[in-house]
């Protein structure tokens, strides 16, 4: 019993981490609609840059500065040259932007900082102790915090400052915001920069689990399942989701695959997000729309 | 029409009791009333009267929570949008839902898709009853564009037309599909005094030449009074009037309703 | 001046929904056909049929079938590589399994299944709509490419999931050279795109077109919207599968589960993104440009940048230069390749005026 509890705590820990690429998605979809799928990319160049200021022997914090400015750059680019070029196109045209969008920043990162997987210690011890009996890891109890903080500081944004208002007008009705005088293109540049800023601290964390290397903005892919089932608009559903998806594929791969030759984990995540679609179409805390015509 | 017939035959269509709401606001509140066959009813009232969700009520697209719909002999409690489709219930919408990325020719033939008898991969390999079927159905939607005289843009992508065609258009595609019963959902609005004319001439036109039932929303109550045989007035979701459009006119509840004095 | 309908008059509807209308459109596309099917395999060497010819028309092909879903009706799909896959190791199978089934019969087979497994995965799109769907279709490439991984049954027991081209045998002909496979491919991808083109203009492509575009409104006018969909992801499906029967058998010769990994599906979306959604041509041209465009980087790389770049500099640089091409294709020309074909001829018409008329 004692061992299920182990995998449920390690795959809830796990699910932080896919949370954290999902928060990114949800801000820019709550704020420009834009499914995008390039979030992914965003986490790998981010730290890919931040490791490599490391490298070349920058202080934690300065490296950190750069990276977050780099990001900053990277989304005025972004607003500048694609998302103010796509205003009023189909969302389907919108995610290939981003499609295109991930192609380029993955290949940028490439080409700046190589391709070899570079390893990233943010200081924390990553072995187990035990609590209750179980076993738990620093950095993962590290990783949970990081996120937990990150959702207070993102709703006190969204619900306190005039910005988080703005943003929040412009998701329930955008051409309503432009016409109270809410500067759209700002508030854009802000969400991706704030999304980049996540995808930061999401790469980092991952980066120090796994190694800053390419198979990060794959992550992504998995983000997918996570936001159906929390919902595309919801922060919090993000949260759940993503604990949702880390549990249930660690406890499907140990206790299910070994019938199925394992590897499940790959699939299962998709397949749970599938059949929860037909029972929730709208996702736990997403919001179901009344159709108008 | 005939209802001045002593003896009316039953109605085409008839709401019984019906109820909606979205969440917690009422959007229809215990509404009945009926249409005979071969008349032009209009739907009249305020903004937010719920004109349109009665329409989308009586084709399917909303549930309502309460009361049934008799349509040509059946009674309903929820409609389903095919069952309006195959029962010959057709519609415009509002807003324009035309196919905006077809020609005004393949929306056109669109309407017509219950009346193909030909199976998809008869037409795919164009074998069996196919080849003559696709052009029986291109002359009907030829006949409709004509009608309409939309000629001139048969080949042209929807999207781009300008508001008034694609107003016209729409109408032809519910027309393809040689309705009993056509719902408008404000054919005219957004329109000119020329363009109301033409329009106007087209929906009796329907009326008289195919004998369409025509279940109408229009604001411009001018247009109303000329066309219609029968005026339903909504209110906040209530039944206010109903009746000849001169009997309508002089109903002290729909003249507070349309000038604004206190209910 | 010599391309125009001056003179042509149509006076029958049957003359009206053909093809192609035009007489010189119609000359050019037999032309084009006896060009590659006598002149190309008499001037082409080997090099051109293997590493050109064969993945373009394959290519093609896919893209036929993902823009069947995504440019007619409207689905976004990212697992076009495992209806492949599908297609591949059903067919493969058929053929081990089935004593003398005849090759193309089991490609035939192979499509069906993959058909099939299409309906399965397009089942949630009836519930759900936009990029809900993606799950599905991401469901689906992990899941197929994890069972032909992991279930060794599928590649009879080789190591790796590895798949072999049985004999390419038809009709007693071997085509196993690279013309051969060539004409075989060619062959079949020319009935399948002129299938395509009658797909697309029957009711069936309507119905497509009607629910990609307000779907509501395709309900209200008595469209069965679940038979479409289905119908979308059941052929869109078999055209995949029969695809990647060819991209094993008659391209590759050998293929692991791998070779169809979500990198194929990203690709077979940028041919129709490139090429044109909504259209069949549209497949060729952007298949044309996703096989020709790293050959002609990587012979400007060698000759003009000798030793500046590595091939891992040139991939990323590759990389980078698509995406760019991606979006400046959907900010300019969203409707790819093909409408700039289309405005081309467009011109060609009334050249030397410079006005049309729809």
């Amino acid at each position: 019993m004692s061992f299920f509890f182990e995998v449920l705590v390690g795959g809830l820990l796990a699910g932080v981490m896919y949370s954290l690429v999902a928060i990114g998605f949800v801000l820019i979809y709550k704020a420009s609609g834009v499914f995008n799928f390039a979030q992914g990319s965003m986490v790998l160049f981010s730290a890919l840059t931040f490791v490599s200021l490391l490298e070349r022997s920058y202080p934690f914090w300065l490296a950190f500065v750069l990276t977050l400015l780099i990001m900053l750059v990277l989304a005025w680019v972004i607003e500048r040259w694609v998302l103010r070029k796509l205003v009023n196109r189909s969302p389907i045209t919108l995610f290939m932007a981003t499609l295109g969008l991930s192609y380029i920043i993955e290949g940028l990162a490439q080409s700046l900082w190589g391709a070899q997987v570079h390893g990233l210690d943010l200081g924390i011890n990553d072995e187990p102790f035990e609590v209750l009996g179980l076993l738990l890891s620093q950095f993962d109890l590290f990783a949970s915090a990081v996120a937990g903080s990150l959702v207070i500081i993102l709703s006190l944004f969204f619900n306190k400052t005039r910005t988080g208002i703005a943003l929040r007008a412009v998701a329930d009705d955008p051409l309503a915001a432009l016409a109270v005088g809410i500067n759209l293109q700002r508030l854009w540049l802000i969400v991706w920069g704030v999304a980049g800023f996540v995808g930061l601290v999401a790469g980092l964390l991952w980066g120090a689990r796994l190694g800053v290397q390419f198979s990060l903005s794959l992550v992504v892919l998995k983000a997918l399942p996570v936001l159906i089932i929390g919902g595309f608009t919801s922060i919090t559903g993000c949260i759940v989701g993503g604990l949702i998806i880390g549990a249930s594929e660690k406890l499907a791969e140990i206790f299910i695959g070994p019938y199925l030759g394992g590897g499940i984990e790959n699939w299962f995540p998709y397949v749970l997000a599938m059949l929860f679609l037909l029972v929730r179409p709208a996702g736990l805390f997403g919001e179901r729309q009344i159709e108008r015509v | 029409m005939n209802t001045t017939q002593p003896l009316s035959p039953p109605p085409l269509l008839q709401l019984e009791h019906i109820s909606l709401s979205f969440k917690a606001v009422k959007a229809i509140t215990n509404i009945s009333f009926a249409v005979q066959p071969g008349e032009i009813c209009a739907l009249i009232g305020p903004n937010g009267a719920g004109k349109s969700s009665l329409l989308n009520v009586i084709n399917g697209v909303y549930r309502p929570d309460e009361g049934a719909i008799s349509y040509n002999g059946e009674t309903f409690n929820i409609m389903q949008t095919h069952h309006a489709a195959e029962r010959g219930i057709t519609r415009t919408f509002q807003n324009i839902a035309l196919f905006k990325g077809m020609s005004v020719l393949d929306n056109v033939l669109t309407g017509r898709n219950l009346h193909v008898r030909s199976s998809w991969l008869e037409q795919v390999f164009n074998l069996g009853r196919a080849p003559q079927e696709a052009v029986r159905q291109r002359k009907k939607a030829e006949a409709i564009i004509e009608f309409l005289h939309i000629q001139p843009w048969r080949n042209n992508v929807v999207g781009n037309l300008p508001y008034g065609l694609q107003k016209r258009v729409e109408l032809g595609r519910a027309l393809a599909a040689e309705p009993k019963l056509l719902l408008l959902d404000e054919p005219m609005a957004g329109m000119n005094t020329e363009e109301k004319q033409e329009m106007s001439r087209f929906i009796l036109a329907t009326q008289r030449e195919f004998g369409t039932t025509i279940v109408l929303i229009e604001h411009d109550i001018g247009v109303v009074m000329a066309l219609s045989d029968h005026v339903v007035v909504l209110d906040y979701g209530k039944k206010i009037g109903d009746g000849k459009p001169e009997e309508v006119r002089q109903n002290p509840q729909v003249i507070a309703a349309y000038l604004g004095t206190q209910h | 001046m010599l391309y125009r309908e001056a003179g042509q008059f149509i006076t029958h509807y049957r003359a009206d929904q053909r093809l192609f209308r035009l007489r010189q459109d119609r000359i050019g596309f037999y032309l084009l056909l006896a060009s590659a099917f006598v002149l190309v395999p008499y001037c082409g060497n080997d090099y051109w049929f293997s590493a050109i010819l064969i993945p373009f028309l394959v290519l093609s092909l896919a893209g036929m079938g993902l823009n069947f879903l995504t440019g007619y009706a409207g689905q976004l799909s990212l697992g076009s590589a495992a209806f492949m896959a599908v297609g591949a190791f059903s067919a493969y199978n058929f053929n081990l399994r089935v004593e003398g089934l005849p090759f193309l019969l089991s490609i035939l087979l192979g499509g069906v299944v993959a058909g099939l497994t299409g309906v399965i995965f397009g089942l949630p799109s009836l519930k759900i709509k936009g990029f809900y769907v993606l799950v599905s279709t991401l469901a689906a490439q992990f899941f197929v490419q994890w069972v032909f991984t992991n279930f060794a049954w599928f590649s009879n027991d080789s190591s790796s999931g590895v798949i072999t081209a049985p004999p390419l045998d038809v009709f007693g002909l071997d085509l196993s050279s690279p013309a051969g496979r060539y004409l075989l491919t060619l062959t079949i991808v020319t009935a399948l795109g002129l299938l395509a083109a009658n797909i697309v203009r029957s009711e069936l492509g309507r119905n497509w077109m009607a629910v990609r575009d307000m779907d509501t409104a395709a309900a209200v006018i008595g469209i069965a919207i679940p038979k479409t969909k289905l119908l979308a992801f059941a052929i869109s499906s078999f055209y995949l599968g029969i695809a990647g029967s060819l991209w094993a058998f008659t391209y590759l010769g050998t293929v692991e589960p791998h070779g169809f990994d979500i990198n194929r599906s990203f690709q077979i979306l940028f041919i129709i993104i490139i090429g044109g959604m909504g259209s069949i041509l549209g497949n060729f041209l952007g298949a044309a440009f996703i096989v020709l465009f790293p050959v002609l980087m990587s012979h400007i790389a060698n000759g003009l940048l000798v030793g500046v770049m590595d091939s891992g500099h040139l991939e990323n640089f590759q990389k980078i230069v698509f995406g760019m091409l991606i979006i400046g294709f959907l900010i300019k020309e969203p409707n790819g390749l093909a409408s700039i074909w289309q405005t081309f001829t467009q011109q060609l018409r009334v050249w030397p005026l410079r006005y049309w008329s729809h």
